[in-house]
């Protein structure tokens, strides 16, 4: 088998039985990229020296008889992440030259279990989009169809999974970032609770929602790299204190006796009928598995894009303050401090991130924050309270995670709201801060990828792998390729 | 909702940015069918409703008060634009 095909698990069996070595493996994906990245662009930057030293490192462990999980294990993440002594740009102009000098308690976890880093991953600017095409680095394909958008923002990291040219990714999730990537590019994605990852090191758009996730070929993998990234960070007051399960130990126990809630609100006529049709048959599924569907209902959910929209929008207008050009990033030449700021921040920020720093700055400006923001936060109260009920029937929600299948690139880049409305089956999981999957379903009749969203309880995330898992065992979903 | 190219500069001063004319256009029209979409919001009655701002209840986060090793000078200011010995430049503040 190629190794570049390889799942985590897979690898680690080859890599512990001495079939292969990690430099092999590290070369053989390095080689990958070169031979794909024409096509896809899900890079920003390819970090082979440093992908080769690490491989290296891992071998002698590997020698020594340590090798856990990941051990020697190439991955690739989202250049959201701070990575020391790597450049960082979060996809836009203004960081082009920002080495940052220090990383992410996430990638330090992964890096600790002696991953390997392939390269940091293209996304939209700021995590700000559902398409990859506000990039300031180029619009990352669909691998598997390179005339459709990736998803995103975590664009990157669910093409680069779908064209083999990771074993596994990270990325990050504030209205939908990971799943609906994951969901159109045919791999696994999950945003795990917030709270049950450290964003230390992350490079934040909006704090109340941002999360840090996996995005692996199958759920077997996911389930590895939760493991690894899970846990309380004394640096992310935000991060919760709770034990960590061992995830990989109870994915097989199955779904009998599973009360799945599908909730009326996502089963809406505009569904395009692939998707609805790849619901119907993942229902079937699991209905054969033994589990039970309970009808429910999220009253609120219609109302969830527009919330979603001044909660981020405001907290990315104050979060994207610092970027004034004073200690880092770019400077444009001024005569006076004012002048330097403004002219930075226009040179630097592309045209999404200056519309969204607009949208919140408006929502908190003198006069309108009553009306738009702490009324956005009232909504969300009762969006949370929609979770909360509907889920004291039910363990897990099953929904589409995307209305469509990935659309063109083009196609809704001169229509922002159309584009925030592609988001309207992930954002509301953000604005409750539970968690969520999705998972392979099923392709369009013109052979795009749909994925299935499982909606789990607040640290709930055994559950939704199990139900995960279960799906796999019993679809070929996640083992088709795209040809690329 | 309507927004003028008078609203959108306004806002733009409040968020330090400079706008191209054909930008300001572009931006009325776009975050007005916008904040014309987010008025649904008043549909609903909210009288009452708390506001949250955090999805996970939690009480103030506190670490040990533990001395540990700060970043250091030259880390630090590794990515400044322009620096002057240990600090950070800037153009002039004060005319």
């Amino acid at each position: 088998m190629n190794i570049f095909n390889m799942t985590i698990h897979e690898l680690h069996t080859a890599l512990k039985g001495k079939q292969i070595s990690s430099v092999e493996a590290t070369s053989a994906m390095l080689k990958r990229i070169e031979a794909v990245e024409p096509n896809v662009g899900s890079f920003i930057t390819v970090t082979p020296e440093h992908a080769l030293a690490a491989a290296g490192k891992a071998d002698q462990l590997i020698a020594q008889g340590a090798c856990e999980l990941l051990t020697g294990i190439p991955l690739a993440i989202k250049d959201i992440f701070l990575t020391e002594g790597i450049r960082t740009t979060c996809g836009s102009r203004i960081l082009h030259n920002f080495i940052p000098p220090y990383s992410a308690t996430s990638w330090e976890k992964l890096c600790d279990c002696g991953a390997v880093l392939l390269g940091k991953l293209n996304q939209d600017e700021f995590a700000m989009g559902s398409s990859n095409e506000s990039s300031a680095y180029g619009t990352t394909r669909n691998p598997w169809d390179t005339t459709c958008i990736p998803g995103g923002s975590s664009g990157g990291s669910a093409a680069a999974v779908a064209a083999r040219q990771a074993i596994a990714t990270l990325g990050t999730d504030t209205g939908g970032s990971i799943r609906q990537p994951a969901s159109h590019c045919g791999c696994v994605g999950l945003k795990p609770t917030y709270g049950r990852v450290s964003r230390y090191g992350v490079i934040a758009y909006a704090s109340s929602l941002d999360q840090v996730g996996p995005l692996t070929r199958d759920v077997a993998d996911c389930a590895v790299m939760l493991g690894a990234l899970a846990g309380h960070d004394p640096k992310d007051s935000t991060s919760v204190d709770t034990p960590v399960p061992d995830y990989s130990a109870t994915l097989s126990q199955g779904v009998k006796g599973l009360r799945i809630g599908l909730p009326k609100e996502y089963f809406i006529d505009g569904l395009d009928p692939d998707v609805q049709k790849a619901m119907d048959a993942a229902i079937d599924t699991y209905r054969r598995l033994g589990a039970e569907f309970v009808d429910i209902s999220l009253p609120h959910t219609d109302y969830a894009v527009a919330t979603y929209y001044l909660i981020a929008t405001a907290e990315a207008s104050s979060n994207l303050a610092r970027y004034d050009g004073v200690r880092f990033g770019h400077r444009a030449e001024a005569d006076g401090l004012l002048e330097m700021y403004t002219k930075s921040r226009s040179e630097g920020f592309g045209s999404e991130v200056k519309r969204r720093i607009m949208l919140g700055t408006y929502a908190l400006s003198s006069g309108y924050y009553d009306a738009y923001y702490v009324k956005a936060q009232k909504v969300r109260t009762l969006i949370m309270n929609d979770f909360i009920s509907a889920f004291a029937d039910v363990d897990v929600m099953l929904t589409p995670v995307a209305p469509t299948p990935a659309f063109k690139v083009g196609e809704k880049i001169n229509d922002p709201l159309q584009m925030y409305l592609s988001d309207i089956f992930t954002i509301p999981v953000n604005l409750a801060g539970t968690c969520a999957m999705s998972i392979p379903a099923g392709f369009s009749a013109a052979g795009l990828p749909i994925g299935l969203q499982l909606i789990g309880k607040p640290f709930g995330e055994e559950t939704v792998l199990q139900a995960g898992f279960a799906f796999e065992q019993a679809t070929e979903w996640h083992t088709r390729k795209a040809t690329i | 909702m309507e927004m003028t190219v008078t609203d959108v500069e306004y806002v733009a001063r409040l968020a330090r940015l400079e706008l191209s004319l054909k930008e300001k256009e572009l931006f009325a029209g776009q975050m007005g069918a916008i904040l014309g979409y987010v008025e649904k919001l008043k549909e609903l009655n909210t009288d009452g409703i708390v506001p949250t701002s955090h999805a996970v209840p939690m009480e103030n986060s506190f670490r040990e008060d533990i001395v540990f090793s700060p970043i250091g000078l030259e880390k630090a200011l590794a990515n400044a634009p322009d620096r002057a010995g240990s600090f950070f430049a800037v153009p002039k503040v004060i005319e």
